[in-house]
């Protein structure tokens, strides 16, 4: 082996052994995993996998939690839309005072909010709802989604615009014919933040959902129940989760890329 | 038809993008707007398609008042200096857009977008987007879908500043026949004032958002009525130095003296601004009494054409000439100043004498 290559193959190795470790658990035996130290499943089972498949109780996690982040990302991204199009054209009193305010938003701890959001859902019966939590994310996603399609449509000169109003266009016609096809690239990533922030948020998702919207992170977090340890379904949980996430990320690879070229992202 | 701007200015917060202005544009004739970058050529151009609102006055066009008219009831085309497409369709759709807008018929669109294509020789692009053009094709584009709207008013603004020489030349030779037949007023804002001789019609030097001028081309240029449209109107730029007349000769920076010449001794004794462009300046053959002599400072030569930066009493001169001249920088030249060619410009900087 060339001495080179010994460093990214060590890095590579230590990147995946949890992975590795997490899958390796899905297939054991809860029994296997507290009992001995293997390095593959020797006892190979897809009973974990079977009973998340089955059980409502698990997968209503999933498609809770794929609810509520959907919900959060179209909502997001619309209404980042219309408000990074505003920033990008306009100048107005305040501009970039309100630029910076709506990215400090990001910058408070989600626990800070927790609380106020728990009362407040709770009062207007929004508690324990998929709308809860995918409100409560956007108050980080939306600043985000504005700061990255700002980025995006700064990119497009102005004269195209005017080179629409010009051809007769009126604006609504311009922004959904034309401009809102010319920055899908900004578009995709705008959603794809978002969506990778909602999908992992723990805590909100947590604490704004009992028992009907219950999202697939909660589930997973919480190591016993009545049926005492069950780590290889908490495994086999947690490797499904990372499956949305994975496929997502390869859908939108190239666009990251362009966005980083904008210098946003 | 005619365009009209009346009394117009323009303000954007405590800046004044246009100063009162009056034009009257005709049609079947180039109209164009030379200046330096931020003379205010894209602002009236704005002004003229109704992108833009006058802060005061009024704009005509064709006999209606189209001042608070939007932009989109006003049938202007516009061509920029960036190559302006729609990244997100192909050249036939970018062509066919302003028409699909306005509903046309499918079958005449289809004419019409193949019939211009054409023109432009746009022909077997005509599926590709235009990301997969050059850069002559995308402006090629953008000027076949201002041709195909067959607008009232078209305005080109900068087309071929971003291009290439070769292409330029090329798209320089094509658009005056482009526009030959065409019944519409044409708008043409450039920096350079070689474009604004080549193209003919009319042109107005625009000058940190003031015309200063506005005249059949070749008129402005020969007889520029102040010194600033002389400057603007100048490529490379105007040799200026203020100079007393006396008697049959002026006097340059008190100590160096030449023959008024023919121009020179009609006007009376005083004190002028001269300004002779640079290739009325040339190295002198020896022997002349117009000669004036300087230290050089910069010598440019390009295949066939000398031009020669030298010192004239604290001020740069330019003299442009044909042939090699290899001056070494620092030596003291001696250049002919042919000052019956030269304009006199009186202490408000307006012509007072003189012409080419």
């Amino acid at each position: 082996m060339q001495k080179r290559s010994l460093v990214p193959i060590l890095y590579i190795v230590f990147l995946l052994l949890p992975i590795y470790w997490l899958l390796n658990m899905s297939f054991k035996s809860t029994n296997e995993i507290l009992q001995s130290f293997t390095l593959w499943p020797h006892d190979f089972t897809l009973d974990n996998y079977r009973i998340i498949f089955t059980d409502p109780g698990w997968y209503m996690g999933y498609l809770n939690s794929l609810e509520y982040v959907a919900i959060n990302t179209v909502l997001s991204v619309s209404v980042a839309l219309p408000a990074a199009y505003a920033f990008s054209r306009y100048r107005f009193l305040g501009d970039k005072h309100l630029f910076f305010w709506l990215l400090t938003n990001r910058m408070a701890p989600a626990a800070v909010f927790a609380l106020p959001f728990y009362q407040l859902y709770s009062a207007v019966g929004l508690f324990d709802t998929p709308w809860a939590v995918a409100l409560a994310h956007t108050l980080f996603n939306i600043p985000l989604a504005v700061w990255i399609l700002e980025g995006f449509m700064s990119g497009v000169p102005k004269e195209l615009d005017e080179t629409a109003y010009v051809d007769g266009y009126s604006f609504w016609r311009f922004f959904f014919r034309i401009f809102v096809p010319t920055i899908a690239a900004g578009i995709g990533v705008a959603c794809f933040f978002c969506f990778m922030f909602s999908w992992v948020e723990l805590l909100l998702a947590k604490t704004l959902t009992s028992v009907a919207a219950k999202p697939i992170a909660a589930l997973m977090t919480k190591t016993a129940s009545t049926s005492g340890y069950q780590l290889g379904l908490l495994a086999a949980a947690g490797s499904l989760t990372l499956i949305p996430g994975a496929v997502v990320i390869y859908f939108v690879r190239n666009y990251i890329a362009k966005g980083f070229a904008l210098g946003r992202v | 038809m005619t365009l009209e701007l009346r009394n117009v200015t323009k303000r954007v917060g405590a800046d004044i993008h246009i100063h009162e202005t009056s034009l009257v544009l005709v049609e079947r004739a180039f109209n164009i707007l030379i200046g330096p970058t931020l003379a205010g050529k894209t602002s009236l151009m704005q002004l003229m398609a109704g992108l833009e609102k006058p802060t005061s006055g009024e704009i005509w066009f064709g006999g209606r008042n189209v001042t608070g008219v939007a932009v989109q009831k006003r049938n202007v085309a516009m061509v920029y200096q960036q190559f302006i497409n729609y990244p997100n369709f192909n050249v036939y759709d970018n062509i066919a857009s302003p028409l699909r807008v306005a509903g046309m018929a499918a079958r005449d669109i289809d004419a019409r977008v193949r019939s211009t294509a054409e023109l432009l020789r746009l022909g077997p692009m005509l599926m590709r987007k235009p990301s997969e053009l050059s850069g002559g094709q995308q402006q090629r584009t953008a000027i076949a879908r201002a041709l195909a709207k067959d607008s009232d008013l078209i305005l080109l603004d900068e087309p071929l500043a971003n291009l290439d020489y070769k292409l330029r030349e090329e798209l320089r030779d094509e658009l005056p026949k482009l526009f030959a037949g065409r019944s519409s007023i044409v708008v043409y804002a450039t920096t350079e004032p070689t474009e604004a001789l080549l193209f003919g019609g009319a042109t107005a030097t625009l000058d940190k958002g003031r015309v200063t001028q506005f005249g059949p081309t070749a008129e402005t240029y020969r007889k520029p009525a102040d010194l600033i449209t002389a400057a603007v109107f100048s490529d490379p730029p105007i040799n200026t130095a203020p100079i007393v007349k006396r008697g049959d000769a002026i006097e340059i920076g008190g100590s160096l003296r030449l023959p008024a010449g023919r121009v020179g001794a009609g006007i009376p004794d005083g004190p002028y601004t001269i300004g002779i462009r640079p290739h009325h300046v040339t190295p002198a053959t020896g022997g002349d009494a117009g000669e004036v002599s300087g230290r050089v400072i910069l010598t440019e030569l390009s295949g066939s054409e000398s031009v020669i930066h030298f010192d004239l009493g604290g001020r740069t001169w330019l003299s442009q000439s044909h042939g090699i001249h290899p001056f070494a920088v620092g030596a003291t030249a001696s250049f002919h100043v042919d000052v019956d060619r030269g304009f006199f410009f009186g202490p408000d900087e307006r012509l007072v004498a003189g012409g080419e």
